[in-house]
C-alpha cells in the first residue's frame, strides 16, 4: 500500500497537502479506500495532535479548500465526527471506555454556527487548552505500513491507555496501540477515543443543527411506531433518535463494538468493503468456524428432532462483519439464497429458487428520515446511495448496482449528524440500509393527494341479515378520529343493492341526503361534489350517517346485488383524487356488469381437479387496472355464507394493490367469533399507516434480473410496481435469474425503493438495501440457503401454478422442488454416497415445510375446504409477509399448562414466558397438558382430558374439565400467576402481528378439534402422508 | 384464378409481416419501458384477431386451391394462432394480459413467437412471390433490371467524383 509514511511529527499544513495529493493519486479504486482512510486519520492526528497549539496554521486550510477541499475538511471529520448514537445492542464487547475529560471541549466546538464547514479556527482555541483532547485524535494514528492485518486483534487495553491525558503518553500510546491492534480493533480504538466526545456532541448536534441546516426532520420522530416489542428489539440500528438522556450516560458496556464499528471516526464504512476482497476468505472461514453445525450434513431419516425450540432465525449472510452489520433487516428484505450463485448454470444445478421476499412498508420503531434538497442517486441506474457503495475517494462513489462512478454532490459532503464537512461516507444514507427520504418536488407528478376514504356497503337483504353494518359503522365511529390523515382528509359513502345510493354530506345540511341511482347499466354520479367531503368539516354529518345507516335498510327485501355498477360508480367518484375504497360484500354479485354465476360444485371440493381457481370474467381485473391508473386501491371485505366467487372478486383488490379480508359465515348472532375478528381487524385496518399513490422499484446488481412478481399490485413496466395504496401488512416476493455471470464481483446488492405519499401529504421514499455475497460452488449455495424464504417463495410459485395449470400440478411441483434440490445436493456435493436422506444443515427443515405447504389450506386435497376459503388462503400466501405465511403454514405449538418464568423475556415490565416450540405431531400432545397452537390468524388452546386441576381453575377459571364451555374464545383474567403468565404470553403473540388471531379453547369433543389436528402436519391423515412417509418417499426419489 | 390466389396471398402475407413487425416493435417498447403494460397489451390485443383471420384465410385459400404443400406449411401456425386465442383463461384480458406479461418470462416468449412468425411470413412471402402459380411479370421484369448495373461503371463514377473534388480544392485556393 502506498503509505506515504507520515512522520509523526511532521509539520502540519504543508505535510497535509502533500499527503492529500498522494492520497487522491494513489491506488486503484479498490485499494484506494483504506489507504485514503489511513491517510485521513493520520492527517487528523497530525493536524490536531501536533498543531493544535498553532492557531495560525489553520487559516491555511480554508483557502486550501478550493484546492483540495474535501480532504481538508475531512480532517476535522476525522476526529470529531463520530456520530452520536446507535443504540445498537451488539455483542457487548466491553470496552472500558472511561468518559474522557476532553468532551466538553469538542462539544463546544460543535455548537459552532457554520453549517457547511465547521470553522477550523474555532476549533483551535478549543483544542489548545486541552491537551488531552488534542491528543485523542492522535491515537488514531494508524501504523504507517502494515496496519491492516498484521497483528492479532486484541482489543481492550489500549483504549484504556489512550485515555491517559498526557502529551508525552501520546506517542507511546500510538505506538502501543498500533502494535497491539489489528484491523477492526484499530477502528475500535478510533472509536474509543472519539466516542466520549461524541456522545456529548450528539446531543448538541441532534438538537441544534440538523433542522436549521437541512430543513428539519432528520431526527424526525420514529415514524408511526409500532408497539410491537419484538420489532423494536430487532430494529436496533437506526441511530438518529436517541433519547437525550442517553448522551449523558454513555453506558460503557452495552454500546461496545457495534457502536464503534458503525461510527468509527475515519474508517468510513465504505472502506470496509475494500478489505473484503482480501478478507473474504478469512471472513468466510471464521464465519464457518463459528457455526460448525452449519456445515453438518444431516440424515433426516435418523435425526428426528430437527425443529428448533425457539423460532427459526434467518441465516446470516456470509459477509464481512462490518458489512453485515449494516445490512438490511431480514424481516424487511430477505433472499432465498444468502449466497448468490455466480452463474445461472450453478443456480440451475442447485435447483433452488432464487428470489426476494419483501416487507417494505413494515411498521418500524426507528427509521432514519432524511430531508435533503438533493437525493444522491446513481446517474445511470438511479440507485439510491446506500451503505454498500464504495467511495473511490472523497469526491466519487461507485454504484454497487451498475458500477458507474458518480460524483458526490457538494451538499453530500457535509454530514449533518456530526456537522462535519468532508465525510460523505458517514452520512446517514451511507450508514443505514433502511432509510426514508423526504422527496422533493421532482418526485411528484401532481401535488400530493389528500387521504381519501370511500366506503362501499352492500345493503341487500342478505347483507342486512348478517348484521355486519352495525359493527362496521360502530368501528368506523370509534375510529373516525384515528383515520390516518390531516385536515385534507376526505370521506364518502356509497351503499348498493340493486340500485346505488349516494350520500350527500354537504356542510350545512341538517342531515345526510340520500341520492338513489337506479340506472345501473350506465352509472353516473348524481352530483359532482359533496359526495366525498372533508372529514373535519362535515364530521357531524358523517357521524349522523354512520349512526343511522344500520337502521335504514332493516326492512329491505331487495336480494339482488349490483356490485359491478357500484364499483364503477365508486371508481368514478374517486378517480380525480385517488385513495382507498373499502368494499363490503356479502354475496355473489347478480346484477349489471360483473355479475357472476355460482360455479362451485360442493361434491367436488375435495378433489384437486376441476376447481375454479381462475376468475370467470375479466371485468374486475380491468376495473382494478383502471383503479390502479387513477391511484385508487380497493380493499375487499367478503362476509359471505355462500360461495361468492372470490377468485373473480379478488382480482379487484389484487391488481389495485388492495387487500382481501374474508369472514366466512359472518353473522352478528350466530358467529360471535367472526364478529370479534372483524371488529379487531377493522380497528387495525382503519388506523394503520397508509401510503397513497405509491410505486415501488426493485433494482438489483447488473447481471441479475427479476422475472416474476408475487403480491398485490400491477407491474407497470419491467421493474416498476404500481401500488395505489401501500399498507404495512403487505408482503411481496419476486423471482430472479442470473442473466450474466457474476464472476467478476464478490457482492451483489438489491435495493427496493418505495415512493409514496404519506397520510400527512408528504412525498417520501423508503429505501431498503440488501447486500449478499456471490459464491462459486454448489456447496456454498446450499450452505447459504434460507429455508423459510425458499418455502415462502415456493408457496407463491405454487399458487401461480395452481391458477395457470392445476392444483395437482402445483402439488407435484412442490414435491419435486424438494426432490430435485436434495438430489442435486446428493449428487454434486456429497462425495461419498451414504444411505439415508442426506441434507445440508440449512435445508434440514425443507421437507417439513414443503409437507406443511401441501397440507396448507391452499394446496390441501381430500378435505372439504370451501373453494372461497381455499382461494382466500391463496390470496394470503401472495399478500402476507413471510413471517405470517410461515406461521400459517407451519404453526408453532407450545405447552402452556406449566409455563414458568425460566428463560422469559421482559418487555415493558411484563414478563413473558417463552415455552419451547414443539413438533407438530400428536405424539407431542398429552392428555394431562394444555397446548397452545399459534397458527398465525388463529390461536388454538387444546386442553387435554386429564389436564391438571391447577390449570383449569387457575387459568381457565372452571372447576372441572366438563365445565369448559363449548365455545370459549377468551381467557378470564384471574388473579393468579398462572393466568397472568398465560395471558401475557398470548397477548405477546397477538401483538406481534397486525391482524387479530382469535383464541379458541378446544376440548376433546369440540368441533374445532378437527381443525386443531389438521395442523398436525407431521402426522398422517387419510389423504396425506406423514412426515416420515414423506421423507421415505423423497429418499426413494432422490436415491433413484 | 391461380394468379388471383397468389396475389391475394402475397398481399395478405405482406400485411402479416407488417403485423409481426408491429408486434415486435411494441413488445420491445414495453421491454424498454417506453410504454406501460396496459397500453401495450391493449394495442396488441386489438390485432390478435385480425392476425388470426388473415392467416386462416391464406390457409383455407391454399386448401381450396389445392396447394397441398403450402397448406401444410401454414397449417401448424394457423392452428397455433387459433389455439392460443381459444386457450386464453376466462379472467384474462386477451392473449396479451397486462398483469401477466411481466411474469414468468412471458414477454420474452411473446417476443420469440413474434420473431418466429416474422421469419415464417417472410419465407411464405418469397414462396408466393416465386411460386409457379404466379407467373407474374416478376421474372420478366427482372431482366431489363438486371442490365442496369452495367450501364454505368461504378469505377468510372468514383474517378469522376475524385476529379471534382480536386477541382473544388483548386477553386478554394
Amino acid at each position: 500500500m502506498s503509505q506515504p509514511g507520515i512522520p509523526a511529527s511532521s509539520g502540519a499544513p504543508t505535510g497535509l497537502q502533500a499527503q492529500n495529493g498522494a492520497a487522491s493519486a494513489s491506488g486503484s479504486p479498490y485499494t484506494n479506500g483504506p489507504v485514503q482512510n489511513a491517510l485521513m486519520s493520520s492527517q487528523v492526528s497530525v493536524s490536531q495532535g501536533y498543531n493544535s497549539q498553532l492557531p495560525g496554521s489553520y487559516p491555511h486550510l480554508i483557502p486550501a479548500k478550493t484546492l483540495n477541499p474535501v480532504s481538508e475538511q475531512s480532517n476535522y471529520g476525522g476526529s470529531q465526527s463520530v456520530s452520536p448514537l446507535s443504540n445498537y445492542q451488539g455483542p457487548g464487547q466491553t470496552l472500558y471506555r472511561p468518559p474522557v475529560a476532553s468532551n466538553p471541549m469538542t462539544s463546544s466546538i460543535r455548537s459552532g454556527p457554520v453549517p457547511q464547514m465547521p470553522l477550523p479556527t474555532s476549533q483551535n482555541p478549543a483544542a489548545t487548552p486541552m491537551p488531552s483532547g488534542s491528543f485523542l485524535p492522535g491515537t488514531n494514528l494508524p501504523p504507517p505500513l502494515n496496519w491492516q492485518y498484521n497483528y492479532p486483534s486484541q482489543t481492550n487495553h489500549c483504549p484504556r491507555a489512550s485515555s491517559q491525558p498526557t502529551m508525552s503518553g501520546n506517542t507511546n500510546l500510538t505506538g502501543h496501540q498500533y502494535v497491539s491492534s489489528g484491523d477492526t480493533s484499530l477502528q475500535n480504538n478510533f472509536m474509543k477515543s472519539g466516542v466520549p466526545s461524541n456522545t456529548n456532541n450528539g446531543s448538541m448536534v441532534v438538537h441544534n443543527s440538523y433542522d436549521e441546516i437541512e430543513g428539519g426532520g432528520f431526527l424526525a420522530t420514529p415514524q408511526l411506531t409500532n408497539k410491537n416489542p419484538t420489532m423494536s428489539r430487532s430494529v436496533g440500528y437506526s441511530y438518529p433518535s436517541l433519547p437525550p438522556g442517553y448522551q449523558n450516560t454513555p453506558p460503557p458496556s452495552t454500546t461496545g463494538m457495534p457502536l464503534s464499528s458503525l461510527n468509527y471516526p475515519s474508517g468510513p464504512q465504505a472502506f470496509t468493503q475494500t478489505p473484503l476482497g482480501a478478507n473474504h476468505l478469512t471472513a468466510s472461514m471464521s464465519g464457518l468456524s463459528l457455526h460448525p453445525e452449519g456445515l453438518r450434513v444431516i440424515n433426516l431419516l435418523q435425526e428426528r428432532n430437527m425443529l428448533p425450540s425457539t423460532p427459526l432465525k434467518p441465516p446470516v449472510p456470509n459477509l464481512h462483519e462490518d458489512i453485515q452489520k449494516l445490512n438490511c433487516n431480514p424481516e424487511l428484505f430477505r433472499c432465498t439464497l444468502t449466497s448468490i450463485p455466480q452463474t445461472q448454470a450453478l443456480l440451475n444445478k442447485a435447483k433452488l429458487p432464487l428470489g426476494l421476499l419483501l416487507h417494505p412498508f413494515k411498521d418500524l420503531v426507528q427509521l432514519p428520515v432524511v430531508t435533503s434538497s438533493t437525493i444522491v442517486r446513481c446517474r445511470s441506474c438511479r440507485t439510491y446511495i446506500n451503505p454498500f457503495v464504495s467511495f473511490l475517494d472523497q469526491r466519487r462513489w461507485k454504484c454497487n448496482l451498475c458500477y458507474r462512478v458518480n460524483d458526490v454532490p457538494e451538499e453530500f459532503m457535509y454530514n449533518p449528524l456530526t456537522r462535519v464537512y468532508g465525510e460523505p461516507h458517514r452520512r446517514p444514507e451511507v450508514q443505514n440500509a433502511t432509510i426514508e427520504f423526504m422527496a422533493p418536488s421532482e418526485y411528484m407528478l401532481r401535488p400530493p393527494q389528500p387521504p381519501v376514504y370511500l366506503f362501499v356497503f352492500d345493503v341487500s337483504h342478505n347483507a342486512v341479515e348478517t348484521g355486519y353494518l352495525n359493527s362496521v359503522c360502530q368501528s368506523l365511529l370509534d375510529n373516525l378520529d384515528l383515520l390516518p390523515g390531516n385536515t385534507r382528509t376526505k370521506i364518502g359513502f356509497i351503499t348498493f343493492d340493486s340500485t346505488i345510493h349516494f350520500y350527500s354530506l354537504q356542510e350545512g345540511l341538517s342531515q345526510p341526503q340520500m341520492l338513489i341511482v337506479s340506472d345501473i347499466e350506465d352509472v353516473f354520479i348524481p352530483m359532482p361534489e359533496n359526495l366525498l367531503v372533508n372529514l373535519n368539516e362535515s364530521k357531524e354529518l358523517v357521524q349522523d350517517l354512520l349512526k343511522s345507516l344500520p337502521q335504514m335498510f332493516t326492512k329491505t327485501l331487495e336480494t339482488q346485488s349490483a356490485l359491478g355498477p357500484a364499483l364503477q360508480a365508486a371508481f368514478k367518484l374517486m378517480s380525480p383524487t385517488g385513495g382507498r375504497m373499502s368494499v363490503f360484500q356479502t354475496q355473489l354479485p347478480t346484477l349489471g356488469v360483473g355479475a357472476l354465476k355460482p360455479r362451485e360444485e360442493p361434491n367436488q371440493r375435495s378433489s384437486a381437479k376441476d376447481i375454479h381457481l381462475t376468475p370467470s370474467t375479466d371485468f374486475y381485473k380491468k376495473l382494478a387496472l383502471d383503479c390502479s391508473g387513477q391511484q385508487v386501491a380497493v380493499d375487499l371485505f367478503l362476509l359471505s355464507g355462500q360461495y361468492s366467487d372470490l377468485a373473480s372478486l379478488g382480482c379487484i383488490s389484487r391488481y389495485s394493490a388492495g387487500s382481501v379480508y374474508y369472514y366466512p359465515s359472518y353473522h352478528h348472532q350466530h358467529n360471535p367469533v367472526q364478529v370479534q375478528k372483524l371488529h379487531k381487524e377493522l380497528q387495525r385496518y382503519l388506523t394503520r399507516k397508509i401510503g397513497f399513490e405509491a410505486v415501488m422499484r426493485i433494482r438489483c446488481t447488473k447481471g441479475l434480473s427479476i422475472h416474476t412478481f408475487h403480491g398485490n399490485f400491477f407491474v407497470r413496466s419491467t421493474d416498476l410496481l404500481s401500488l395505489p395504496n401501500v399498507n404495512p401488512d403487505a408482503g411481496y416476493a419476486v423471482q430472479m435469474s442470473v442473466e450474466e455471470s457474476l464472476t467478476d464481483t464478490q457482492l451483489v446488492s438489491f435495493q427496493s425503493a418505495l415512493l409514496y405519499t404519506s397520510s400527512k401529504g408528504e412525498r417520501r421514499i423508503r429505501v431498503h438495501t440488501l447486500c449478499l455475497p456471490v459464491v462459486s460452488t454448489l456447496n456454498e449455495v446450499f450452505l447459504g440457503a434460507d429455508v423459510q424464504a425458499i418455502s415462502g417463495l415456493l408457496a407463491n410459485m405454487a399458487v401461480d401454478r395452481s391458477v395457470t395449470a392445476s392444483l395437482s400440478d402445483a402439488r407435484d411441483a412442490l414435491v419435486n422442488a424438494v426432490i430435485d434440490s436434495l438430489s442435486a445436493y446428493r449428487s454434486s456435493v456429497l462425495s461419498n454416497q451414504q444411505p439415508g436422506l442426506m441434507v445440508p444443515f440449512s435445508l434440514r427443515l425443507f421437507p417439513l415445510f414443503v409437507l406443511a405447504l401441501l397440507k396448507q389450506k391452499s394446496f390441501q386435497t381430500g378435505t372439504n375446504a370451501r373453494l372461497d376459503e381455499r382461494i382466500f388462503a391463496m390470496c394470503q400466501v401472495k399478500n402476507q409477509p413471510l413471517v405470517y405465511l410461515m406461521l400459517t403454514t407451519h404453526p408453532s405449538l407450545y405447552r402452556v399448562d406449566s409455563l414458568s418464568d425460566e428463560g422469559a423475556i421482559n418487555i415493558n415490565d411484563r414478563t413473558i414466558p417463552q415455552p419451547p416450540i414443539l413438533q407438530l405431531s400428536v405424539e407431542k400432545l398429552s392428555r394431562d397438558g394444555a397446548f397452545l397452537m399459534d397458527a398465525g390468524s388463529v390461536l388454538m388452546l387444546w386442553v387435554g382430558k386429564n389436564c391438571g386441576q391447577n390449570f383449569l381453575s387457575q387459568v381457565l377459571g372452571v372447576q372441572n374439565y366438563a365445565l369448559i364451555p363449548q365455545t370459549m374464545t377468551d381467557l378470564p383474567e384471574l388473579d393468579t400467576p398462572e393466568s397472568a403468565r398465560t395471558i401475557a404470553f398470548i397477548s405477546w403473540l397477538r401483538e406481534q402481528r397486525p391482524f387479530y388471531p382469535v383464541l379458541y379453547v378446544i376440548r376433546d369433543e369440540s368441533p374445532m378439534k378437527a381443525n386443531f389436528l389438521q395442523y398436525m402436519v407431521e402426522d398422517r391423515t387419510e389423504s396425506a402422508l406423514s412426515y416420515y412417509e414423506f421423507l421415505l418417499h423423497i429418499q426413494q426419489q432422490v436415491n433413484k | 384464378m391461380e394468379t388471383v390466389v397468389f396475389v391475394f396471398s402475397l398481399l395478405d402475407c405482406c400485411a402479416l409481416i407488417f403485423l409481426s413487425v408491429y408486434f415486435i416493435i411494441t413488445l420491445s417498447d414495453l421491454e424498454c419501458d417506453y410504454i406501460n403494460a396496459r397500453s401495450c397489451c391493449s394495442k396488441l390485443n386489438k390485432w390478435v384477431i385480425p392476425e388470426v383471420v388473415g392467416h386462416t384465410i391464406i390457409t383455407v385459400l391454399m386448401l381450396i386451391s389445392l396447394h397441398w404443400f403450402i397448406f401444410l406449411l401454414n397449417l401448424p401456425v394457423a392452428t397455433w394462432n387459433i389455439y392460443r386465442l381459444i386457450m386464453v383463461p376466462s379472467g384474462n384480458m386477451g392473449v396479451f394480459d397486462p398483469t401477466e406479461i411481466h411474469n414468468r418470462g412471458q414477454l420474452k416468449s411473446h417476443m420469440k413467437e413474434a420473431m418466429i412468425k416474422l421469419g415464417f411470413h417472410l419465407l411464405c412471402f418469397f414462396m408466393y412471390l416465386y411460386s409457379p402459380g404466379l407467373d407474374l411479370p416478376v421474372a420478366e421484369a427482372r431482366e431489363p433490371l438486371s442490365k442496369t448495373p452495367y450501364t454505368t461503371d461504378p469505377h468510372f463514377e468514383d474517378g469522376g467524383t475524385l476529379v471534382t473534388c480536386e477541382r473544388d480544392s483548386e477553386m478554394a485556393k
